[in-house]
């Protein structure tokens, strides 16, 4: 049962890593553009995945890691460090950081509750950024220039920029495939089952559902750096709760719990925008039923209908 | 005479104005099965819920080993030894039979901040898992997707996850419950394997399977222990007819 699972892997990463070769090809580099934008929401709503599909917490408030990453790139910069060796671990360790926190206090509760203050927080780090003036806001700031590798990387060179965003992306794919499979994946995927009992046999449950909750959110940050990368400028609404809802979207159309489903998902989710919205503001008119139908009909996502179980 | 095992005193739960265990007091050797019995509503499956961890107590004690446990948390029970079966099955549905059982070991074989290796190809987890699915005789079920087992075979399996964490104190809660005659005398059978090498506190209602297993039996009406006692004791109590046991002890 395991072909068409791994043709559809393999068909997913060639088409992915031949997207600059066409897009030269064609002269078209807007396709680079674009696609480049849907693997960073990927490795976004593949982090949400790990804690809301495998974890079973329905965080309704992952885009303030999105917001901590960018802010994280964007504040430096505007500094003047500029340096990626810099920004980026920042990205990540401050978006664990924050998740941290926001976990340690959220994942006592559960259900909606769970929903709603994580939905909260973020939106209280939203309402932060807009009112913070010196960093631009709500108008947000333009970034000078794209994180500086000291040569080695310049991801002004939009080709380079896509693979080291393509790069990143099979890496936290590969990782989150280690990890869900071992030990720590087994309790986490345990947790989102059957906690009591979880309890029972003797896990201490929440230690580990605060770790997931952590490097959910780091790699989150992550993308959060890549996505001021790529649209050269930091805006407060990457936070907003719209955004967390859209990479809620993007897991559940792609599949929750499946890893590859949510790579699946942004494509389908910020292709469809593309497209749409081209044609008509209310693009979500087409995206909603989809969504329904997902959900109705299709508990493991688009990714289960391409690849069966798995 | 010995400590016992497990020494509970003055043990109080109350929701709202009701009082589900009223100054319950019991002791248990080691080595010993205590059944507690009483109608609907008595309080057993509080009383196994507090002894568990799940639940915290409004008053009293709960001693194990000689250590007073009443403020520790289900897991780190689970970790001193004790493990419980639950009135409604509970396993992880979707996860194979020998994956529940391992996930039961794996809870007891260091830490789980591992990141790496496959948990499903760790022998040190799938062995002991598989040991103790043959002891409950669910060996040709390991594969078996949890959820897609008979109603027997997953409480079969509850007793293989409480097997697999090593305890010394087993809390059953009506480990027949909704079973058929078939399925309750292999439980039953299964249970008489435990008796005597596990300290085994069960509720049960259905008397047969109770004065089988039993080296004791309290009955509980209302939050209390009303009586304590051997099962021949326990059957010639007329307190114990009027409150509970009726026309079942006719036979």
């Amino acid at each position: 049962m395991r072909t068409p699972r791994t043709l559809a892997l393999a068909v997913g990463f060639v088409a992915l890593a031949l997207v600059p070769v066409v897009a030269a090809a064609l002269n078209q580099p807007f396709y680079l553009d674009l696609v480049r934008r849907i693997m960073i929401f990927a490795i976004a709503a593949v982090s949400l995945d790990l804690i809301l599909g495998f974890g079973g917490m329905v965080s309704f408030g992952h885009a303030a890691y999105l917001g901590v990453g960018a802010y994280a790139v964007a504040i430096p910069a505007f500094y003047g460090v500029h340096s990626g060796f810099v920004q980026w671990p920042l990205a990540v360790g401050l978006s664990a950081l924050v998740a941290l926190v926001i976990g340690t206090l959220s994942l006592r509760t559960s259900g909606v509750y769970f929903i709603m203050i994580t939905l909260a927080f973020a939106q209280m780090l939203y309402y932060l950024g807009i009112s913070i003036n010196a960093w631009g806001a709500d108008d947000g700031m333009r970034l000078a220039r794209r994180s500086q590798f000291g040569g080695a990387v310049d991801l002004g060179n939009p080709y380079v920029f896509y693979y080291v965003v393509f790069g990143l992306l099979v890496l936290l794919l590969w990782l989150g495939h280690r990890l869900i499979h071992a030990r720590f994946g087994m309790v986490i995927r345990a947790a989102r089952s059957n906690e009591p009992r979880l309890r029972a046999v003797g896990f201490a449950t929440f230690r580990y559902k605060l770790a997931a909750f952590v490097l959910a959110g780091a790699a989150c940050g992550l993308a959060g750096a890549l996505l001021t990368n790529q649209t050269e400028y930091l805006t407060p609404s990457y936070m907003h709760w719209t955004r967390s809802g859209d990479i809620m979207v993007m897991v559940i159309l792609g599949g929750m719990g499946t890893l590859f489903g949510p790579v699946l998902g942004a494509i389908v989710f910020l292709l469809l925008e593309d497209v749409l919205a081209a044609w008509t503001v209310h693009w979500q008119v087409v995206l909603g039923p989809l969504l329904v139908l997902i959900v109705l009909y299709a508990r493991r996502g688009l990714w289960g209908l391409l690849a069966g179980r798995g | 005479m010995a400590e016992p095992l497990l020494s509970v005193r003055g043990l109080r739960k109350r929701f709202g104005g009701l009082v589900a265990t009223d100054g319950v007091d019991l002791d248990v050797a080691e080595g010993e099965t205590l059944a507690v019995i009483g109608p609907n509503g008595a309080g057993k499956t509080t009383l196994i819920a507090q002894l568990s961890g799940d639940l915290a107590p409004d008053a009293g004690t709960i001693r194990f080993a000689g250590e007073d446990v009443t403020a520790l948390p289900a897991p780190e029970r689970s970790g001193r030894g004790f493990a419980r079966s639950f009135q409604v099955t509970s396993i992880f549905r979707e996860f194979s039979a020998l994956d529940n059982v391992a996930l039961a070991v794996q809870a007891h074989a260091g830490h789980s901040f591992r990141f790496w290796r496959r948990a499903r190809e760790e022998r040190a987890l799938r062995e002991p898992a598989r040991a103790v699915l043959a002891q409950v005789g669910l060996a040709a079920r390991a594969d078996v997707e949890a959820g897609a087992l008979a109603h027997g075979e997953q409480r079969q399996l509850e007793i293989a996850m409480a097997l697999a964490t090593r305890p010394r104190l087993l809390l059953l809660d009506e480990p027949v419950a909704g079973m058929g005659i078939d399925e309750s005398q292999r439980m039953v059978a299964l249970l008489r394997t435990l008796r005597g090498r596990h300290t085994i506190v069960l509720v049960e209602h259905d008397m047969d399977v109770v004065f089988a297993l039993a080296d004791r039996i309290s009955v509980m009406v209302y939050g209390r222990v009303i009586a304590t006692g051997a099962p021949e004791a326990i059957r010639g109590n007329a307190e114990v007819r009027r409150a509970y046991l009726g026309e079942e002890v006719r036979a």
